[in-house]
């Protein structure tokens, strides 16, 4: 791959992004419009996220990759054998060897420090979008502070069916200002959010970026008589048998037995080699 | 226990493997050429290249070769090499009055000066099976006379048949767009206020925006709504520009003028001072006339709809013509009918076939931990109906 630079993009093209990223971090949750490369890999399968990485990747950098809380999910794996194959850095499974971590669906469970970077994968970066279609209109009702649509469609949902009815992409709103949609994690990460890690978000297909520079405040939209709660599954993870993480469910039989697993592979992973640990 | 499913990198791989194997089909059948592809099966060349942005007839074929076919995905492949690029510049527009035709028909008038020329078009072929092509060996029929059409055609200037329009003030002048300005219907002044020529005028004109450069954001002028149109993709236009014949943003249009030909593309060489041929190019370009009674801010006169595409591609470059037409009603002082065609933001953001199908395709990509907050809340809030109706049922 040598006729490719390092990390795929070319020098012009990552400073480009590395703007988009700095004004983002100076703005937080402000959508900051870039000029989105084709990436040699499908809009919608993280060239957002991929984008972000190769700007931000040095070459001593390690690089995680999960997709649904796991690093063996073939999306996962194939934007980790990407970068090893353009930019030739180390990847790890474990959070906290970690340097740089793409996701797409989730926070880790683990937390993370002030050396690492969370990066996200966007599909749909614009909160209003289902409630305008319209970029020029969502634009202005940011530049206004114009969220009272957000807060009647939370109130609806309410009304309708006793609770609000949005279980990922839960709206937040960044320092009391703009409103920000955390890519489609459960809302039982939300909460992670306020975080000693930068955390950027890239939308390469709706070409945006987006950032939250480290402890930012980011509150999960509610109303003081229905305040926001991070829901998971009740049941204990079948592997590691813990209650307190995010938790997968899968059917082990033709009868539909169900059985809860957790989403993050390698938080489950290391609470059993600590089990082992003890026991031994 | 359930043990999770484990081997992503290894199935990966196998799926590559088999992939490369069915690519290849039946060991027995000769393996097609690049070549073959990019001399036989030269419109989906032009297609891949149009829609790509990158105009290499060698890459293209090589592309939906890769592809197997498919020309989206060949097409990606394009965008996706064409990105890597290093952007030394901008060529000179191309003056496509000096274009060396293999086609050119008007059907708004009989006989015009560079005549009409039919060149290789399916219009008035049968559509029967040639059966012929099925058997083995070159079938072709020979040419009854051996002069080609663009040897025939008058190597000189063929004027745009708009142009004779022009002279009589029955159409719209064809100016250079300033960015943002035209979106202003406030301000009144928009249209043939300079009488620019027709001609000329195209290398007098603001640096026109470039989406591959620079985010696509609204309003978006004239200049990047046709660089968007020129890649879109060609199903999605025919659809649109279909619309707004069967009265979905009406805009009455003829074909002023439809020709394909080669044409070369110059550079400005800043150490020479001067410009200098690069390459030549095939492009179709389809200008179309539109009837127009007038607005509050327009003279009743003929409208454009400007149509420009790599390869030869009449279908693209006519649909292109008809939707670039129906976008500009704000200009022109029209109503919005609430057309699609018309809606400038929602053709934009839609017809880029690249990001419409990665979206589309992406949905296949795993979501358990979304599905699984869903199917949380479903449970919830179906347990509280379920209980709800319980208590109304034992009330009653």
């Amino acid at each position: 791959m040598s006729d490719y630079n390092f990390a795929y993009l070319d020098e012009q093209t990552k400073r480009m992004i590395r703007r988009a990223i700095l004004k983002g971090l100076a703005i937080p949750g402000y959508q900051v419009p870039f000029a989105s490369r084709e990436m040699p890999m499908p809009y919608g399968w993280g060239t957002g996220g991929v984008q972000v990485t190769a700007s931000c990747l040095h070459p001593q950098d390690v690089l995680k990759v999960i997709d649904q809380g796991a690093d063996d999910t073939t999306n996962a794996v194939s934007i980790r054998k990407f970068f090893q194959r353009v930019a030739g850095v180390n990847v790890t499974d474990q959070t906290g060897k970690a340097t740089i971590i793409q996701t797409r669906h989730r926070i880790p469970e683990e937390e993370l420090n002030e050396d690492q970077i969370l990066v996200y994968q966007v599909p749909i970066p614009e909160p209003l979008r289902f409630l305008e279609p319209r970029e020029t209109e969502t634009r202005k009702m940011h530049a206004l502070e114009e969220y009272g649509l957000m807060h009647v469609k939370l109130y609806e949902d309410i009304s309708r069916h006793g609770q609000i009815a949005t279980s990922y992409a839960y709206p937040v709103q960044v320092e009391g200002r703009y409103m920000m949609d955390p890519s489609p994690i459960p809302k039982f990460d939300n909460p992670k959010m306020e975080m000693p890690a930068i955390q950027l978000f890239g939308a390469g297909r709706e070409q945006r970026i987006y950032a939250l520079p480290p402890y930012t405040q980011v509150v999960s939209l509610d109303f003081e008589d229905y305040p926001f709660e991070a829901s998971k599954a009740q049941g204990a993870c079948a592997i590691c048998g813990a209650t307190h993480t995010y938790l997968d469910e899968v059917i082990i039989d033709d009868e539909g037995t169900r059985e809860f697993i957790c989403s993050d592979t390698d938080y489950c992973a290391q609470r059993v080699a600590a089990q082992k640990g003890e026991a031994a | 226990m359930y043990v999770a499913v484990k081997g992503g990198e290894r199935a990966i791989d196998a799926a590559h493997d088999w992939l490369a194997e069915q690519r290849r089909g039946d060991k027995s059948v000769p393996e097609l050429s690049v070549p073959q592809i990019r001399e036989q099966m030269a419109l989906a060349v032009g297609r891949v290249m149009a829609e790509g942005s990158l105009y290499d007839p060698d890459l293209a074929a090589l592309a939906i070769k890769q592809a197997r076919g498919d020309l989206i995905e060949a097409v990606f492949l394009i965008r996706a090499y064409r990105t890597t690029l290093p952007r030394f510049g901008y060529s000179n527009p191309v003056e496509t009055s000096e274009m060396l035709c293999l086609r050119r028909v008007s059907a708004t008038f009989k006989d015009l000066p560079g005549g009409q020329v039919l060149g290789p078009t399916f219009d008035y072929t049968h559509r029967l099976l040639d059966f012929k092509l099925a058997a083995d060996g070159d079938s072709a029929a020979q040419p009854q006379q051996t002069q080609n059409s663009a040897e025939s055609t008058d190597p000189s200037t063929i004027p745009h048949v708009t142009s004779f329009l022009n002279k009589e003030g029955l159409i719209e002048k064809a100016e250079p767009t300033v960015p943002g300005m035209q979106d202003k219907p406030e301000d009144g002044s928009n249209s043939a206020q300079n009488s620019m020529q027709d001609t000329g005028s195209r290398f007098g004109g603001p640096e026109p925006a470039d989406l591959t450069r620079e985010p696509l954001e609204f309003p978006a002028d004239r200049s990047l709504r046709l660089q968007s149109l020129a890649r879109g993709d060609e199903g999605f236009l025919l659809g649109l520009a279909y619309s707004t014949q069967r009265g979905y943003g009406r805009t009455h249009a003829f074909i002023g003028e439809l020709r394909i030909g080669h044409l070369g593309v110059e550079m400005d060489v800043p150490e020479l001072g001067f410009a200098i041929e690069i390459g030549e190019i095939l492009l179709t370009e389809v200008e179309s006339v539109n009837q127009f009674k007038g607005s509050k801010t327009e003279p009743p006169q003929f409208t454009r709809g400007y149509g420009l595409v790599f390869g030869q591609n009449e279908r693209k470059g006519i649909s292109m013509s008809l939707v670039d037409r129906a976008m500009r009603w704000r200009e022109l002082g029209e109503e919005f009918s609430g057309a699609p065609a018309q809606d400038i933001e929602f053709v934009l953001s839609h017809s880029d076939n690249i990001q419409a199908t990665g979206f589309l395709e992406h949905i296949k990509l795993p979501h358990y931990v979304d599905f699984q907050a869903e199917l949380e809340m479903i449970r919830k809030i179906r347990a509280e109906a379920m209980s709800a109706q319980a208590t109304q049922e034992a009330a009653e």
